[in-house]
């Protein structure tokens, strides 16, 4: 297995590792931040019967994780492409 | 028809359908054995994957242990969700594109080293079986209540179904057979919580019923003033600390991720892009259940006050004499329930009433009230251990009477049987496949006996699920402590071990042999001996230490996330003692990183 031709692997890397991250970052905003660190501030606000932060925690961060991962696979896919290593 | 029957046809069915599966899936070589031939689509592959994750916790127990805990069991919720998008930006893709059967093969390769990967089987085999005791238990809880047999013969009939399409379907008919298995688990769940939706708030899906009205104020308004006024923690706020509930949602999290059966459904599909989606899919397949989770929890709550309390519904004063149930009249769904002993009524008071309260409330007000109402200690638990009184009622009946609870047909109550029944084997069989693949792949072929031909290969991975299944049952008819507990050790060990391990043998071109084998070992000694310590009055019926001696305040749910912590600190520090990592590795890491040439699995 060898790599393709004009791969610059560092550049392929670190825009991987740019979405990973912009990723992580979400994730952990939604479940550890909206639902735990800053639930109380959150539950003061309310949609429908739910407390905003205690919506968050049960429900809430479970819908954007879905979305999460399709959106970050689709910009995995782009970025594969955009460097040449995508699979036939 | 009657109950009892109704349940023997539908089980029967759902049975017949796993079995004819089985034996059109069954495996012919390696490949199909362990990664079921490497073509399975993603939508397929996600919809096995939320049957595999999906165990006898998720759908037996998560939905009680949410009902008593509130806001507490949003840590089951995030953290057993969450991973997956771990498992999507951190691993899966990673793990594809490395191309081969099994978790320690990836270890021993990327680490250059025999040992790491024997390490890795350690700690797998440490996992699963503490995984697989749960699933058993669940299986003989369903059989006992439902199809009232006793649990050993509801267990060997459960063992001998597994038995049957793990060992001669392998990684291949347990996907098809999983597939099946999420069909019958996802109705069984959901059906009950829309009827449940519907009484409750009108509203047909329970998502948006948890939230909604019930009568002229919210549901989850009512349920916090029903709970907090008989004593207990408000609903909505939960009674477990901050930190308490960071660090079990983490642990969770990594947990999943590094868990070696959930892991190892992503080496099934062909391509390293099927693997993110499959990600993608596995999750939503899991979120229809696990957002349902939180409804059927909060609303089986409140159907248990206001079946013990009438002034809950009516919203008089609960301690009025006539507003407790009667003892003799109580529902039927109580008596037969009580002789698993999930739940059981002392009358401490004498008055022939069930009184049902917090008697360990914080609130002096309450408590006053309480006494000067006659109230002599709650009066609803279940059967301890030791066969005493227990002033908890088991979080199991939940979501199992749930739809006798609430009143609902027959045929539900056997669905849920089934589903159950689905839940268990599904993940059971998962597991006791990782299990015999790396005693045969990572033990034998790998380690021992590296001439092996393909055929006695197979034949000794089906000869190891076959051990696997004996042992699993033996574990689920004498199980260390409850099904949702003993799975969260599982989690707590996957998360200090093998994660950190698998993370930095992606993302670290440098970390080493020594650093690696190091770390793991720490996390997994570490997690394991401060789980026992605390748990050893479930694990060792010794006396129980005192919550108040936790580290930094963290219970054993969560302390995977201090020996994640200590294996990534302990790799680094002997890393730097010892030998750099050889080049060719160097290369091979950089080779994982992109997705071209993935090709299909390969075997050595």
């Amino acid at each position: 297995m060898s790599s393709p031709q004009n791969f610059n692997p560092k550049a392929y890397w670190s825009a991987t590792l740019k979405l990973l991250i912009t990723t992580l970052v979400i994730w952990f905003i939604v479940s550890f931040g909206a639902g735990i660190l800053f639930r109380d501030a959150l539950d003061s606000f309310h949609i429908g019967g739910y407390p905003l932060g205690f919506w968050f925690a049960q429900q809430g961060s479970i819908f954007i994780f879905v979305g999460l991962i399709f959106w970050y696979a689709k910009r995995m896919d782009k970025i594969d492409r955009e460097h040449d290593v995508h699979e036939d | 028809m009657d109950l009892k029957t109704l349940t023997y046809v539908v089980v029967g069915l759902s049975f017949a359908l796993y079995i004819g599966i089985a034996v059109m899936a069954r495996a012919g070589s390696t490949k199909e054995f362990y990664i079921a031939g490497g073509g399975v689509h993603p939508i397929i592959n996600g919809m096995a994957t939320g049957a595999d994750w999906m165990s006898a916790a998720s759908f037996i127990s998560m939905a009680g242990l949410i009902a008593f805990l509130g806001y507490g069991g949003s840590v089951y919720l995030m953290g057993w969700t969450g991973g997956y998008v771990l498992l999507a930006v951190l691993l899966a893709p990673y793990l594809r594109k490395f191309g081969k059967f099994t978790v320690p093969e990836f270890i021993g390769d990327r680490y250059y080293s025999q040992t790491a990967r024997i390490v890795a089987v350690i700690c797998l085999i440490f996992i699963s079986f503490t995984y697989v005791a749960g699933q058993m238990r669940g299986v003989g809880i369903v059989f006992s209540r439902f199809l009232e047999v006793d649990i050993t013969t509801g267990l060997i009939i459960g063992m001998g179904l597994v038995f049957f399409y793990a060992v001669i379907g392998g990684m291949k008919g347990i996907t098809y057979t999983q597939v099946a298995q999420y069909i019958v688990l996802i109705f069984a769940y959901t059906i009950p919580a829309v009827f449940i939706s519907l009484q409750i708030s009108g509203n047909v899906f329970p998502q948006l019923g948890l939230g909604g009205h019930m009568g002229d104020m919210f549901f989850l308004d009512k349920l916090n003033k029903t709970v907090t006024d008989l004593g207990f923690s408000a609903y909505t706020t939960g009674n477990k600390t901050m930190i308490d509930v960071f660090c079990i949602t983490l642990a969770l999290m990594a947990g999943t991720a590094g868990l070696p059966h959930v892991i190892v459904r992503f080496f099934t599909v062909p391509k390293v892009h099927d693997a993110r989606l499959s990600a993608g899919w596995a999750l939503i397949f899991i979120a229809i259940l696990y957002t349902t989770a939180p409804a059927v929890g909060a609303m089986a709550r409140y159907n248990l006050h206001a079946t013990v309390n009438s002034a809950v519904a009516t919203g008089g004063d609960v301690f009025a004499p006539e507003a407790s149930l009667q003892g003799e009249a109580r529902p039927d769904w109580m008596k037969r329930w009580e002789k698993t002993g999930l739940i059981r009524w002392e009358d401490k008071n004498g008055d022939g009433r069930i009184q049902y309260y917090n008697e360990k409330s914080k609130n002096p007000e309450f408590l006053a009230k309480a006494e000067a109402a006659g109230w002599k200690g709650n009066e609803l638990g279940s059967k301890g251990k030791d066969g005493k009184f227990e002033g908890k009622v088991d979080n199991d009946i939940m979501v199992l009477a749930n739809p006798e609870i609430a009143h609902l047909p027959n045929w539900v109550i056997a669905l849920i049987a089934a589903g159950g029944i689905a839940a268990a084997l599904s993940t059971a069989a998962g597991l006791l496949l990782v299990i015999s693949a790396s005693i045969s792949h990572d033990l034998l072929k790998g380690v021992f006996t590296k001439n092996i031909s393909e055929k006695n290969e197979l034949m000794a991975g089906r000869i190891a699920a076959a051990v696997a299944v004996a042992i699993a049952g033996y574990l689920g008819y004498n199980p260390p402590g409850f099904v949702a507990q003993v799975v969260a050790f599982a989690f707590g060990l996957a998360c200090a071990s093998l994660f950190p391990t698998i993370v930095m043998g992606i993302f670290s071109k440098s970390m080493n042999r020594g650093g690696a084998i190091a770390g793991m070992l720490t996390g997994l000694i570490f997690t394991l001996t401060y789980i026992v310590y605390f748990k050893r009055d479930v694990l060792l019926s010794m006396e129980k230490v005192p919550d108040s001696q936790w580290l930094f305040g963290i219970s054993p749910e969560g302390i995977g996330v201090i020996g994640m912590i200590l294996n990534f600190t302990v790799a680094y520090i002997v890393m730097k003692m010892t030998a750099p990592c050889p080049e060719h590795i160097q290369h091979l890491v950089e080779n994982i990183r992109y997705p071209r040439g993935a090709g299909t699995a390969q075997s050595h």
